[in-house]
């Protein structure tokens, strides 16, 4: 920031040589510290919060140590605490929900950006943009009342007369579960997926587009030849912004997800996710080993997130540089 | 997560009190949740009687309620679940003198279902409920239902059972009651806020588990006498170590507690699911106020004794137009001499 200060236009040739006390004086040097600051308090913040999750899980990590991650009873009355049916759960359902929700909303994207007239791709954008603006709580009440009843009474027994020979699809259906939990996910990261790809997509220079037709391409074929891939590391970022949504939501998912710490092959199985048992039980629960434990389920939260973006920052820069390869080939 | 915001609205209200009113003196309380409608009503009234004394409480959780008296960040508690003897002793490390138990008002919690087809009002043995709660009866035309209900006709359908997720006072006493009539759930599963379920739908809040039951043919699952009544929702009798079988009524929930009152206990903390006497409703439990022995400051300690006196008299005739049990009069007696523990 210090360089970009200096080359400014009206700073002139003499810039680089302005003393300390001249740049405080003109602003620049306050500016830089301010927003320095500002920055510095969002690393700061994030390292605050991982020390308060170490510190705050002290007793269950000497008590189970590694165990915390290879046991699946959870059992706050013998003080048993082990972290797999959460992980299993919150892993299961966001999975459930980027399939749905990925092919959807980039659909959906696509017609925005490149087919639909710009009038009404405007007014759709407005309503996508209202959609993502809804409290999680109201898509939770959403669920109870409209998703479950209709996956007990329609959606299951139809998954189960035609892929019940899948394990995926068996078991009895009570309406809450894995499937149901992934469903009402996929309704709430959808609008995050179309707005943020919509924008990406229509970022695509004209040339691009321009180029495929003038080569005799369909305009399909120049949408999802050239466009898409242009766009392909900005429709990532857009998948995994709603994947980190996904991991973390908690009162949809706790109202809908059946809150039964088990891991079961069935989607139609009653399961649980990290953050819906913290909110469950961190305001009942009455021996410090239990809050601890909740607190490290927190932790675990986190480096699941953690390890989440580091891979998807990884997918990105792998290809966005064959997207560019590929684009500008 | 709900614990920081609700302690830093403790801080806010207060220091909104202290600036308004420099003469009033604002104590601050949290804990329980079942007996919320009650300690407003009852904070609101005496606040009345008292215009210079202003008493804020929280509705936490039982468990919020015992960490934030223990912290001290709170002047009282409440809890559904007396405290435990280590949480006693934590309490007496860090402030070297005790915590004494104040029973309130008394709460039961009842049995509730939704089968389609039955519309009578269903018995329930200790035997049934432990069994369909471990899982062991499967449906609902098991013997061990059947029997109880010779003039109902039960369907062969499978029993889904629907329990509580969230930590709570009503889990507490639920799995208090079944831990005493079954071996089995005492050793395999026990008694807590939250306690690992054999089978079963976790729904969230009282609201939650009513929901899915309500959308869950054949299912069954237990929700505050308070709650049901509030709701209009149809419960069931359970049989008692009478071997009676008893609707819960306030009424049978302050019998229980009579019958308690014999043995209990100097420092009150007692569980009186399951207790002896002939209208005695099984599954019925205090609430209790938590109050240091001793306050350093002598105002507030004054305003504590005096709103207690208060409500174990006058208060307690507000408590049945809210559907809670009051408490019966030996209690009241023996909780009048215990004020003057508080130092």
């Amino acid at each position: 920031m210090a360089t970009s200060s200096t080359t400014l236009p009206s700073a002139g040739p003499a810039a680089g040589s302005r003393s300390f006390l001249s740049r405080l004086r003109d602003g620049d040097e306050v500016a830089r510290l301010i927003t320095f600051l500002f920055a510095a308090t969002v690393v700061l913040m994030t390292l605050l919060l991982v020390f308060e999750l170490w510190q705050g899980s002290v007793l269950p990590r000497h008590k189970f140590g590694l165990a915390f991650f290879r046991t699946s009873t959870w059992d706050p009355v013998e003080e048993q605490f082990g972290a797999i049916p959460f992980i299993y759960g919150t892993l299961v359902t966001a999975s459930v929900a980027l399939l749905i929700a990925v092919p959807l909303g980039i659909g959906a994207a696509i017609f925005l950006a490149e087919l639909a007239p710009p009038r009404i791709s405007d007014t759709l954008e407005f309503f996508i943009d209202l959609l993502a603006a809804v409290p999680s709580v109201i898509y939770g009440i959403l669920g109870v009342f409209i998703v479950v009843p209709l996956m007990r009474q329609y959606i299951d027994p139809a998954l189960k007369s035609v892929l019940g020979f899948l394990p995926l699809f068996q078991g009895p259906a009570y309406g809450v579960g894995f499937l149901t939990a992934g469903i009402v996910l996929a309704i709430m990261v959808i609008p995050f997926i179309i707005s943020v790809s919509r924008e990406v997509l229509l970022s695509v220079p004209r040339d691009q587009r321009e180029a495929a037709l003038a080569l005799g391409a369909t305009r399909w074929e120049s949408t999802w030849k050239v466009v898409v891939p242009f766009a392909r590391s900005g429709i990532l970022g857009s998948i995994f912004l709603a994947l980190a949504r996904a991991l973390g939501e908690t009162m949809a998912v706790a109202m809908v997800i059946g809150n039964d710490p088990k891991i079961s092959a069935s989607l139609f199985a009653p399961g649980y996710s990290i953050a819906a048992v913290i909110a469950n039980e961190l305001a009942e629960a009455t021996s410090e080993l239990h809050t601890q434990s909740l607190i490290e389920l927190g932790l675990v939260l986190f480096l699941l997130t953690f390890i989440l973006n580091g891979l998807a920052r990884v997918l990105i820069v792998v290809t966005s540089q064959r997207g560019a390869g590929s684009a500008t080939a | 997560m709900k614990r920081i915001p609700a302690s830093i609205a403790v801080l806010v209200l207060g220091a909104a009190a202290v600036l308004l009113a420099d003469n009033t003196l604002s104590i601050n309380g949290a804990g329980a949740t079942f007996p919320f409608p009650m300690y407003s009503k009852w904070f609101d009234e005496y606040h009345k009687k008292n215009p210079n004394l202003a008493i804020n409480y929280q509705s936490i959780g039982s468990g919020g309620g015992i960490k934030q008296v223990t912290e001290g960040t709170v002047d009282f508690g409440a809890t559904d679940g007396p405290m435990s003897d280590e949480q006693l002793k934590a309490y007496q490390d860090k402030h070297g003198s005790g915590i004494l138990h104040f029973p309130t008002v008394l709460g039961a919690v009842v049995p509730t279902y939704n089968i389609p087809g039955v519309n009578a009002s269903l018995n329930f043995t200790p035997e049934a409920l432990a069994g369909i709660f471990l899982g062991k009866i499967t449906k609902w035309n098991d013997p061990a239902i059947a029997g109880a209900n010779k003039d109902v006709n039960l369907p062969a359908n499978d029993i889904v059972v629907v329990h509580r997720a969230d930590g709570s006072g009503t889990t507490y006493c639920w799995t208090d009651y079944l831990s005493k009539v079954s071996d089995e759930w005492k050793n395999k599963v026990g008694k807590g806020t939250s306690v690992s379920w054999p089978v079963g739908l976790g729904g969230k809040g009282s609201e939650g588990v009513t929901g899915t039951v309500k959308n869950t043919p054949n299912s069954i699952t237990y929700v505050e006498l308070i709650y049901a009544e509030a709701n209009k929702i149809p419960y069931g009798s359970v049989k008692n170590a009478d071997g009676v079988f008893v609707r819960a009524s306030l009424a049978g929930v302050t019998a229980a507690a009579a019958a308690a009152a014999k043995e209990m206990p100097d420092d009150f903390r007692v569980s009186i699911t399951n207790v002896k006497g002939k209208g005695a409703y099984p599954i019925s439990t205090f609430t209790w106020l938590l109050i240091p022995a001793k306050f350093s400051d002598n105002a507030k300690r004054d305003a504590i004794k005096g709103f207690v006196a208060w409500m174990l008299a006058d208060g307690q005739n507000f408590a049945e137009a809210l559907s809670y049990a009051r408490l019966p009069n030996e209690v009241v007696a023996k909780e009048k001499k215990a004020l003057a523990n508080i130092q």
